[in-house]
């Protein structure tokens, strides 16, 4: 039979990705629920992908944002 | 009778009406086209190779968006549909130049990162806090030492919201090819993080 934490690691981006069908997630969850080791890493996985989100995150420019405006095209 | 009063106006009044109408559409278009710039400017950010770049590549978008705002079919998804200009003019300004195929080997599994940053004996284990040992410079680094291909496909899923789907028409790519570029994607992302963080614990 496969290892079941490897199994578990396939399934972590779809996952965490909400694109797992029903059974696939009922038994992701059932894993989750009794590996702490498989537990650990998929917080892992979603406090990076939150951090990243938020590490990336650049504010737009104020003049940038008036070059856009200034870019509409005016009513005759 | 007065002239327009069995419901019909002069030709010449319909014609203004259409022009006014019309004009009201464009309007609203460029005003909903605005509204979504900070967060077209978010993921352009890191399409593009710096701040410079995306700065360019936004202001061409937004000008050809308002030069072809016809061509969008309202009740659709215009952030989308902007976005589609940006990787195309992005695309067009040489980035296909660099396509040669990155064959480096990937890391056994998806866990090296945490491991990584875990096992290095500074005693810091919990797992929302590890994270937090990755600086904001070497995270931003390590994107965009992600080559563009898979880099484009995890920039819209995780840094935009967008959907597979969503994705897939703003890349002009087939779905399961989102899907294993972003698996890949963020795996180049995770090796490149760790590299960072070897450099600094040494």
């Amino acid at each position: 039979m496969k290892d079941p934490c490897a199994h578990c690691e396939e399934m972590m981006q779809p996952y965490l990705d909400r694109i797992l069908t029903e059974d696939e997630m009922v038994e992701a969850e059932a894993h989750l629920e009794q590996c702490d080791y498989c537990r650990r890493r998929y917080r892992f996985e979603e406090s990076l992908r939150i951090y990243v989100r938020q590490a990336v995150d650049e504010q737009m420019p104020v003049e940038l944002k008036e070059k856009l405006a200034a870019l509409r095209i005016p009513l005759d | 009778m007065e002239a327009g009063a069995n419901g019909k106006d002069p030709p010449e009044a319909g014609a203004a009406q259409r022009l006014a109408g019309d004009a009201r559409d464009r309007v609203r278009f460029e005003e909903d086209a605005l509204a979504l710039s900070d967060q077209v400017y978010r993921v352009a950010r890191h399409l593009a190779g710096s701040r410079e770049e995306a700065d360019d590549l936004v202001q061409e978008t937004y000008a050809r968006a308002f030069r072809s705002w016809r061509s969008f079919t309202p009740g659709t998804n215009l952030r989308a549909w902007l976005l589609r200009i940006l990787t195309n003019l992005n695309i067009d300004r040489g980035r296909r130049q660099q396509r040669a195929p990155q064959m480096q080997p990937l890391e056994a599994n998806d866990y090296f990162l945490y491991d990584r940053l875990a096992g290095d004996g500074n005693g810091v284990s919990d797992e929302e806090r590890v994270v937090e040992r990755l600086s904001q410079d070497d995270i931003v680094s390590a994107l965009s030492a992600v080559p563009h291909d898979f880099r484009d496909v995890v920039v819209l899923v995780d840094i935009g919201d967008f959907s597979y789907q969503d994705a897939a028409q703003i890349l002009d790519i087939p779905i399961g090819t989102v899907m294993s570029r972003l698996h890949r994607g963020r795996r180049i992302l995770k090796r490149e993080l760790a590299e960072t963080t070897t450099v600094e614990g040494t």
